[in-house]
This record gives C-alpha cells, structure tokens and sequence, in this order.
C-alpha cells in the first residue's frame, strides 16, 4: 500500500561552524502518520526541527512538502573548507523559505521551551496565528471593514480553546497559565495556522504520567479530527511507543535507527546509545 | 448581556466626554487666547496634543512592535519642512527666501491657491478652501515622511534592539544635517527659518487632527494587525513560526509610526509659526522617549498623559522656578536652570514609584476611572507607609539578620 507522502527530508547535514549538529538526515512523514524521534540529549532533534521550520538554512541537503522544494543547500562559501558531513555535491540548488512562508505552506510547530506570547491573552494568541490568512488590509482591518472576517476568526479560535477546554481562560494572558495548559495553548495556537504537518517539540515535557496519557489520546484525536500528520520529538518513552506508528532514533546528529516501536525497542545500537555499553 | 448594556453606556460616556471636551476648548480658546495671563494653558494644551500625537506615534513601534527606534525627530522634521516649504503664499516667499533669488524655486502655496479658488480670504468658502488645503498638505508631509521611513526601514529593520536604536538616530541626524545644506536652500531655505506659512487660528484643529490621528493607532493596535505587532515584541521566533512575516509587518509598523511622526511635525511647524532644522536634534527623540517611558511602554493613555504632563511642567509650572518665584516662594538659588534640577527630580520620583510607567501597560477605561477616585483617598493614606519602605532598608537588614543566623 502506497501513502501519500506529507514530508520528505533527503540527506540533511546542519553545521554550526566545526559542529555537525546533524549528519546526513533522512526522515519521511506520511499523510495521517505519527512519527517519533528520539535520541538523547544533544543528538540533534530540535536542530532537524528548526532546519524543517525555515528557522536554520540546512548546510546540505534538501526539504520537500508535498514534492515542492521549501529548502535546499550546499555548502558554498566559507562552509565549503569547512564541511565535515556527508553527501558534498549531491546538491546543487540554494533555496531557503523562511518560517513564515513555510508556516503559509503547511507545517506549524510548537516549541521546546514554550514560546507563547507573554503579553496577550490566551485568545489573542491562537488568534495571531489566523493572521496569516486574513484578506483584509492595513486599512480594511483598523477600520474595522473587516468585522464579519473577524468575527469568524474569532468563532474559530474559540472553538480551538473549546477543544483544549481553555475556554474559560480566553482572556487571561496566557503566562498566567498553569504549565500543562501553556503546552496545551502552544498546540491550540499551532493548529489554528491549519497545518497539514504539525510537529510536536517535546509535547509531554514536565507532565505527570497522568497528564501525558491524556495528552497521548489528544495527540490522535487532533490527528483524526484535522486530518493531519505529527512528527514529534518526546522523552516519554510510553507515549512515544503508545502512539507513534514509527521511529526514527538520533545520536551524535546522525540517525541510527528506524522503524516501529518493537523494532526500536530491541534495536541493540538504541538501546547503546540510551544506556551506554559495558567497556 | 450585562456586557452589552454597559459597554453602550461606556460609549455614551465616551461621546458626552469628548463633545463637552471639545465644547470646553472651544469656549476656552475664545475666552483665554486674547489675555496673556492664562495664555500658557492654551500652548500647553496645543503642545502638549502634537507630543502626545508624536507619543503614540513612537508607541506604536517602541512600545507594540518591540522596535527600539530613536529617529522620531528626523521624521517630524520631514513632515514640518515637507508641510512649511508648500504653505508659504507666494507674495511671502521673497521675504522667506531672502538669501536665495527669486524667492526660492517653489512658488505656490496649497492652502492660498485653495483659498482663493473657492471664494477668497473673506468668504466662508475660503475659510474652507484654506483648511482643506491645510489638511491635505499635512497628509502629503505625513506620506512623503512615510515613504522616506520606508526607504531607511529596507536596511535598518534588519537590526535589532540597541543597534536598530543607533542606526534610526544616525538616520535622524543625517535627515537634519540634509535640510540644513545650502545647495538645497532654493528648496529648504538652508539654515535659515522659514515662516509666515499657513496655520490654524483656533486650538480645536490640533486637537480634532491629533485625536483622529491616536484613534486610527488605537483602533489598529486593537485590530489582527495590532496582534501581529505585539507577537513580534513578545517573541521573533514563536511570530515568525506562526505565520507573521517579520519584516513586512516591522515595515508596517515603521512606516505608519513614521506618517504620524510627520503629521506631528507639520502640526509642530503650525503651533511655532516658523520652522528651523537646528532644535530637532536627537534631545528632541529623547523627550518623547521620556514622556512615553513616563507614561507607560505599551500603554496608548500612558504616553498622552506623560505628554501633557512633560508640556505643562517644562513649559508651564516649573517656570516660576527659573524666574525666581515659585509658589509664592521667592528665592536667589532659584535662577535659570532651576527648573530642570526640579523636573529631574520629579522624573525621579515617578520612576521609583511607577517602575513601569504611570500607566504600565493599562489602558484608559471608564470602570477604571471611577475607580480611580474610589480608591484615591486609601491610596493617598498609604503614600507615607509606602515612601518609608523605600527609603528605609529594613529589608536589607532583615536579610543580613538572616543570612547570619544561617550561618
């Protein structure tokens, strides 16, 4: 059975002067998937994220959404004596969108290390993610000709906090939040940009087992009801193995393993770079 | 539905405010312009309205887009020149231009020709004809002041923080050092003042101009294009993530605080009657950077309040301390120069007791007015309690007392 493929990364090599932060990448993200990476600290995953964001300009390699090239490079410059990652010259074109345009595309994120914006409120900030997609203009918008525009936005927003059960919150600014909830806001805010691709940057992170089932069961549902696909990156080795389809392991920046759950779980070379080897 | 019902009280409110506001002025301006003795309380009002307009205007980027811009005064001086250099009557321009031959190489006047178009100096039609002139002119000073800002936000936007702050204020001086050279003087009149160019005659016009001027910010600032300001100040990279481009929407920002800045300085020209290149130096940036401070960074009401505030002291009630009698107090120590070492410390105090502002970053709301005064006389009674805990370091105390019995 052949699937419609949502996101491909072809040989990806992020490198920050002389560190190979990622190595030779390669990762496919199917339509209604949910993948895992995982790798220990430092391997590279929120790096792989930040090149697929638009946020890095990959040193090599090439991101496709839906076929359509969003960011291609080859170390050219300075980079090129430097370079220490594999598959030099495969790549020729230099084409980089930024996060904004990528975002437009279809692939929203949340972050790590919660970014909502600290001076608005919960509404307010799902609703800067519908900014995108609004037609009014400068004009159009402060003079409020745009009110039937907005009102919709504004239904469609708060059906999101429904969804997250924020509702009550909607005017609370959103650092007033408990923890759980911010991480909560940080998807409600990604999904409003109407992503096909979502990527999770460690969405458990800091939650009780108790919490992070919940948020295991709302990770397939939002998949279900948006008819999206995840990538997400996760510590929680019980959330990864309850709901992720396959797994792609990182360490040291380059992949070492791929594929489901059990596989991964028995995978030797895994389970070395988890707990370390006997000398 | 309670919400409704008092949200269209509020407006009722609003409306009656600003009606028996403008009522007030009106009447104010007929009965106080002609005495000398209360003529300070017009200027201050006309004054302090440009700077407030100018306030907002800086707002707009410092305090809701998170742009730390210090070229707020290159862009009034655009607007003030762009506005004088096209009101001058031509029968004036000889006198103007004195330096220059033939009186310069503009000979026409917006407003005049307006004035004369539609009936003349003494038909109502002229009146008309004149202001219409007036007011389109202020827009052209505000969109060629935009289209400059444009221009200069292609390179400098790309900075950030401090290093936007020095290149717009590099920026700002290059301006003023451009429209004092003498090989645009047939233009500019070089380094000399120019005058005797079209302005109002009552005080309501800088009033009603300024107003609708904020209103339209306010109303932006609380549109999607609004959020989208703010989310870049909160966080790039969430703002960027989420779909907000950055640099279109820094431009945007830029370039309409920059039209307002120009309105602003054509409004200035007007309320002086003669506009020079050599006052709008970067102190002039710093001021209003000081009354949005004092007002509140982010906070539309903090900034008109700080404005009439920062007018009337420097222009108005600390006066008497440079002339030697204050308050009835008559001093020697109380020679020029006095009243800055006063209006110092009166910065000071506002500093220490609102860190972040008068206003921080609360906005004007008629719920919070009456409660304002509700609460004025326990607040008042807790100011001495309060001005103790200041001064007095018994925290610092309580906490060496502790580390020691730690140890």
């Amino acid at each position: 059975m052949s699937k419609e493929n949502v996101l491909r990364v072809s040989d990806i090599t992020m490198q920050f002067g002389g560190v190979v932060a990622v190595n030779d990448l390669s990762l496919e993200v199917n339509k209604g998937e949910i993948i895992g990476l995982i790798g220990p600290n430092g391997a590279g995953k929120t790096t792989a994220f930040n090149v697929i964001t638009g946020v890095y300009a990959p040193t090599n390699g090439r991101v496709e959404l839906h076929g359509e090239t969003i960011a291609e490079n080859h170390p050219h410059g300075k980079m090129k004596a430097m370079y220490k990652g594999q598959n030099d010259g495969k790549y020729t074109d230099v084409k980089v969108l930024t996060p904004d345009k990528i975002t437009k595309k279809g692939i929203a994120r949340t972050f790590q290390n919660i970014r909502l914006f600290k001076g608005m409120t919960v509404l307010e900030n799902v609703l800067v993610a519908m900014h995108m997609n609004m037609k009014a203009g400068v004009f159009g918008a402060a003079l409020r000709f745009n009110a039937a525009e907005e009102a919709k936005m504004r239904e469609e927003a708060m059906e999101l906090l429904r969804m997250f059960n924020l509702e009550e919150n909607k005017d609370d600014l959103a650092t007033s939040l408990p923890y759980g909830k911010q991480r909560h806001l940080e998807i409600a805010r990604a999904l409003a940009t109407k992503p096909q691709l979502l990527l999770l940057d460690e969405p458990a992170a800091g939650m009780n087992p108790q919490e992070s089932d919940e948020l295991m069961r709302m990770v397939g549902k939002i998949r279900d009801d948006f008819n999206l696909s995840i990538l997400m990156i996760e510590h929680h080795m019980q959330v990864i193995m309850g709901i992720c389809e396959r797994i792609y392991v990182l360490d040291y920046g380059a992949l070492i393993a791929e594929g489901t759950p059990e596989e991964i779980q028995n995978n030797p070379r895994v389970i070395e770079a988890y707990l370390g080897v006997d000398d | 539905m309670t919400d409704r019902i008092s949200n269209k009280k509020n407006i009722t409110l609003s409306i009656i405010a600003i009606i028996v506001m403008l009522a007030a002025i009106y009447v104010l301006d007929i009965v106080i312009k002609p005495t000398s003795s209360w003529s300070n309380l017009m200027t201050c009002l006309e004054k302090g309205t440009i700077y407030a307009l100018v306030a907002v205007s800086m707002n707009l980027l410092n305090g809701f887009t998170g742009l730390f811009s210090l070229g707020q005064a290159g862009f009034m001086l655009i607007g003030a020149y762009a506005y004088a250099i096209f009101a001058i009557a031509p029968e004036d321009r000889a006198t103007v231009y004195q330096y220059y031959e033939g009186g310069g190489l503009i000979h026409f006047s917006l407003p005049h020709m307006l004035q004369d178009m539609m009936g003349g100096a003494d038909a109502f039609g002229g009146t008309i004809g004149y202001y219409l002139g007036i007011i389109l002119l202020m827009i052209f000073a505000g969109l060629i002041t935009a289209v400059i800002a444009f221009l200069i936000g292609i390179p400098v936007l790309r900075l950030k923080s401090d290093y936007l702050a020095i290149a717009t204020l590099g920026f700002a001086e290059i301006i003023r050092s451009f429209f004092q050279w003498e090989g645009l003087g047939p233009v500019t009149n070089g380094s000399n003042v120019l005058r005797k160019f079209a302005s109002y005659d009552s005080s309501i016009f800088p009033v009603l101009v300024a107003g609708i001027c904020v209103a339209f910010i306010v109303l932006l600032i609380n549109s999607s294009y609004g959020r989208a300001f703010k989310s870049i100040r909160d966080d790039e990279i969430a703002a960027e993530a989420m779909g907000v481009n950055l640099f279109k929407h820094k431009e945007l920002s830029f370039v309409i605080s920059s039209f307002f800045a120009g309105v602003g300085g054509a409004l200035l020209a007007m309320f002086q009657n003669n506009i020079n290149a050599a006052p709008f130096t970067s102190n002039m940036t710093y001021e209003i950077l000081l009354i949005v401070v004092i007002g509140g960074i982010g906070s539309i009401t903090g900034s008109i309040i700080g404005a009439y505030l920062f007018v009337c002291c420097s222009e108005w009630w600390l006066r008497g301390l440079d002339a030697g009698e204050f308050l009835g107090i008559e001093a020697d120590f109380m020679s020029p120069g006095f009243r800055k070492v006063v209006f110092a410390v009166v910065i000071m105090c506002i500093v220490l007791f609102y860190s972040r502002g008068i206003m921080g970053t609360n906005e004007f709301s008629w719920s919070g007015l009456f409660n304002f005064f509700k609460t004025l006389p326990k607040r008042i009674a807790a100011v001495p309690g309060k001005i103790k805990a200041k001064f007095s370091n018994k925290k610092h105390k309580k906490h060496t007392e502790n580390v020691k019995e730690a140890q």
